[in-house]
């Protein structure tokens, strides 16, 4: 089989002939652009929605080499290395990333930088791709280290520089938090030029960067200094602004949140927050102070209203916000009492997203619904099969977990029981944090089965190159990691079928999961996105109408009181249904 | 052209790619935009709303419940949907196609008979005028040839703004299935 190779996402920047330096960017695209213009020269992510087209804008630029991790910790962990090596650098990732590399982070803002190092990390109030709704400044706290939040696309560019200067004033590592709104979506930018910064010789200093407990006891005192130096600072900053109008109401806000309560609140006194950790008290007391109500508008967690609360200032927030989801101009309007319609829907159908046609998961699962397996599910595409009508996965926590959750299940329930259960996962999650959970069960000797859904791409984020594709960002021929030597290494036993060959996959998954140890089954058929063959669509001739092939929930198939019909504008003949049809009425396809 | 667009679809109909040339049009005739778009899960085949907004200073990037002055959508379930999104005198664009959702195709739903309640609306069988265009795939661009209409900004300029964001080699369909498009507009804004 020929599969073209996607070259890698790098879309380019619209609307040259607009103005010369005028452009309608998205969030993630004025991000990219500000870390060129800042002088970056090292980006190392790991993909993960609403942050991903971050770093996909900065392969666009050839000044920055850029890279696609393995995971956010060792993106992080060499964004830390370049800064050791006297370059910026920066690593992105969605704010469940941030758990994954908070182990760097933490001490990272320990040893501070050379280079301006800054950590960018999207949140997704409201969850339209992600699985909690995490607030991402809390780590700001908890980390010690600097955080802005910028409120437009301009300001994603500019803060940009900003992040950078201060990483190498205060000598910290500085995060710059985005949430969805801003993210994805376009506003203009000015563009600016690109600043080289010189690369700063290497000198050892072990006392900075090797953080054992007697340096890092003296750096834990460098922190808390740097923490008060900014907070005083900051009063001084042009990123945090105070606008008086009213002095009936205050608001303090920062991020898109503050777009909510301009549209809103155009009244009121707005003290607006570029830098929402460390809080300057000195700016907080004399905005409140002119003020006589005053009132905190954050989405998530009440992060600047307990702040603001333990200096002793009288605020109001969280009663008024609540605690989940997202704000809207709306529902800060409906807040201070004035009249905003909320959006009502009808009674309609979902439309929830699906596989694709032609998907290889929708076999993967097909057949584990047959062998009514225990299925324990992963971050990716395939957590879908969750949903009716395939309702075939019994939980779904964070990358890689399926393996773990599998070997602890093992240990409740023993090994009669793991012989109907799988664990589940993608290719790059697996490569993300699945391999250690499968050194886990094979060292302490679990019996269970993991199947690697390997498409060839890391796809729910929109195909980005991982290390088992064999091609880097920039779609170059990259060496490519062998999933099944791998798994060999550590022990399992491994087999590789492809899942669209029903009758041989349910074999080999029958006899893995009767094999008394830890075996891999490594589901291999690329993504059907990257099949770019020429496809005839099936059709149907005498359906009986038994509802067969409904089962595999494609798209494709529709049925009616006359039969199933293929949708040939959706069909790409992958054959799955000609294969599960009792009566062989489906022709077309791959046939086996 | 000052005003609240909400654009609706089904993920692969090339919502982005509308909302894209919107907003690069708007900002070449001096006007604030902000466009707020859903990346991700949109792809496989679930809703896509994009909000526009374009006036002369935006702050909020998202359109609130009835408050857009057009809803663009290129399915039928997907415009009963969004009209919550339009004012009293919203226009309603829509595509007729029907895309069944799964919950329909797997016989837990209905796809529903209702027409949209909207005051003002132009329903047009898009998929058709974009066939005859040439292609299928530019059922976007032919209701954005409705809304403009619509505007007042000049035709060429329209057209400059999709040849500029749209893939040179299906230019000519595009521009083909625009002009069709616009015509149906101009019916409904003249008639």
């Amino acid at each position: 089989m020929c599969y073209t190779r996607e070259t890698p996402n790098c879309r380019h920047l619209p609307g040259k002939e607009i103005t010369d330096m005028k452009r309608l960017l998205l969030g993630n695209e004025a991000i990219a652009r500000g870390a060129w213009e800042a002088g970056v020269k090292v980006v190392s992510s790991y993909p993960g929605t609403p942050s991903t087209e971050v770093t996909e804008f900065c392969a666009i630029y050839p000044e920055m080499k850029c890279e696609w991790a393995p995971n956010e910790k060792t993106a992080v962990e060499v964004s830390f290395g370049a800064s050791m090596g006297g370059v910026r650098s920066l690593s992105c990732m969605k704010h469940v990333g941030v758990n994954v590399a908070a182990d760097p982070i933490f001490t990272a803002a320990y040893t501070g930088v050379t280079g301006g190092l800054v950590v960018l990390c999207a949140d997704d109030p409201a969850m339209f791709s992600s699985q909690n709704e995490q607030d991402s400044r809390m780590y700001a706290r908890a980390a010690h280290m600097p955080m802005l939040e910028p409120a437009t696309s301009q300001e994603c560019k500019d803060y940009m520089k900003v992040a950078y200067d201060l990483s190498e004033k205060y000598d910290t590592p500085v995060f710059m938090r985005l949430t969805t709104r801003l993210a994805h979506s376009r506003t203009p930018v000015e563009l600016g030029e690109r600043t080289e910064k010189d690369t700063v010789p290497y000198a050892k200093d072990f006392m900075k960067y090797v953080m054992m407990p007697g340096m890092a006891k003296k750096r834990h005192i460098v922190v808390e200094n740097r923490e008060k130096k900014l907070a005083k600072d900051a009063a001084e900053l042009p990123v945090n602004t105070v606008e008086i109008n009213d002095k009936k109401l205050g608001i303090i806000c920062g991020g898109v949140v503050y777009q909510y309560v301009k549209e809103a609140m155009p009244e009121a006194s707005v003290l607006k927050l570029g830098l929402t950790y460390p809080l300057s008290e000195e700016l907080i007391r004399s905005f409140a102070a002119q003020v006589e109500d005053l009132v905190v508008i954050e989405e998530l967690e009440p992060v600047l209203e307990n702040d603001i609360k333990a200096m002793g200032i009288k605020v109001h927030g969280k009663e008024l916000t609540g605690l989940q989801g997202e704000l809207s101009a709306a529902r800060v309007a409906q807040i201070f009492g004035k009249d905003a319609p909320d959006y009502t829907e009808k009674q309609l159908p979902a439309r929830p997203p699906v596989l694709c046609p032609g998907c290889p998961h929708r076999a993967t699962f097909f057949t584990f619904k047959q062998l009514g397996l225990n299925v324990l599910g992963d971050i990716g595409c395939y957590t879908l099969c969750a949903l009716p009508p395939m309702e075939c996965m019994d939980a779904a926590l964070c990358m890689g977990a399926s393996i773990g959750m599998a070997h602890g299940l093992e240990k409740a329930q023993g090994r009669e029981f793991s012989k109907k259960t799988v664990a589940v996962l993608g290719d790059s999650t697996f490569i993300h944090s699945g391999i250690t959970g499968l050194i886990d069960a094979v060292y302490d000797k679990s019996a269970m089965t993991v199947v690697i859904l390997d498409n060839r791409i890391t796809g729910m984020t929109g195909h980005q190159q991982n290390p088992a594709t064999g091609f880097d960002i920039y779609g170059n021929p990259a060496p490519q990691l062998n999933l099944e030597a791998l798994c060999e290494s550590i022990g399992a036993h491994v087999r590789i079928h492809d899942p669209q060959d029903l009758k041989g996959f349910k074999q080999v998954m029958k006899e893995e999961l009767e094999y008394d140890g830890v075996s891999v089954v490594i589901a291999r058929r690329p993504c059907a996105l990257l099949d770019k063959r020429k496809k005839t669509p099936c059709f149907i001739e005498n359906c009986r109408n038994c509802g067969a092939c409904m089962k595999l929930s494609c798209p494709a198939l529709e049925r009616d009181e006359k039969g199933v019909h293929v949708n040939d504008t959706l069909c790409v003949g992958c054959g799955l249904c000609a294969k599960v049809c009792p009566f062989g009425s489906i022709k077309g396809g791959e046939q086996e | 052209m000052n005003g609240n667009i909400i654009i609706v679809g089904v993920g692969g109909q090339g919502i982005l790619l509308t909302s894209k040339i919107l907003g690069y049009l708007a900002l070449k005739m001096g006007r604030d935009i902000k466009v707020s778009e859903v990346h991700g899960m949109s792809q496989r085949g679930g809703s896509v709303i994009t909000h526009v907004r374009i006036g002369d200073s935006i702050a909020s990037p998202l359109v609130d419940a009835k408050q857009a002055d057009y809803v663009l959508s290129f399915e039928m379930l997907e415009a009963l949907r969004a009209e919550g999104f339009l004012k009293d005198d919203g226009v309603l664009i829509s595509n007729t196609q029907r895309m069944l959702p799964m919950p329909v195709i797997s016989g837990k739903a209905v796809y529903p008979d209702d027409m949209p309640s909207a005051k003002r609306t132009v329903l047009l069988d898009a998929l058709s005028l974009a066939r005859e265009a040439g292609s299928v795939r530019s059922v976007n661009i032919v209701l954005l040839g409705v809304l403009s209409a619509f505007s007042e900004w000049p035709e060429e300029e329209w057209e400059a703004s999709v040849a500029a964001c749209v893939p040179p080699k299906t230019l000519e369909a595009n521009l083909k299935a625009f002009r069709a498009g616009r015509q149906a507009g101009e019916a409904k804004v003249n008639g």
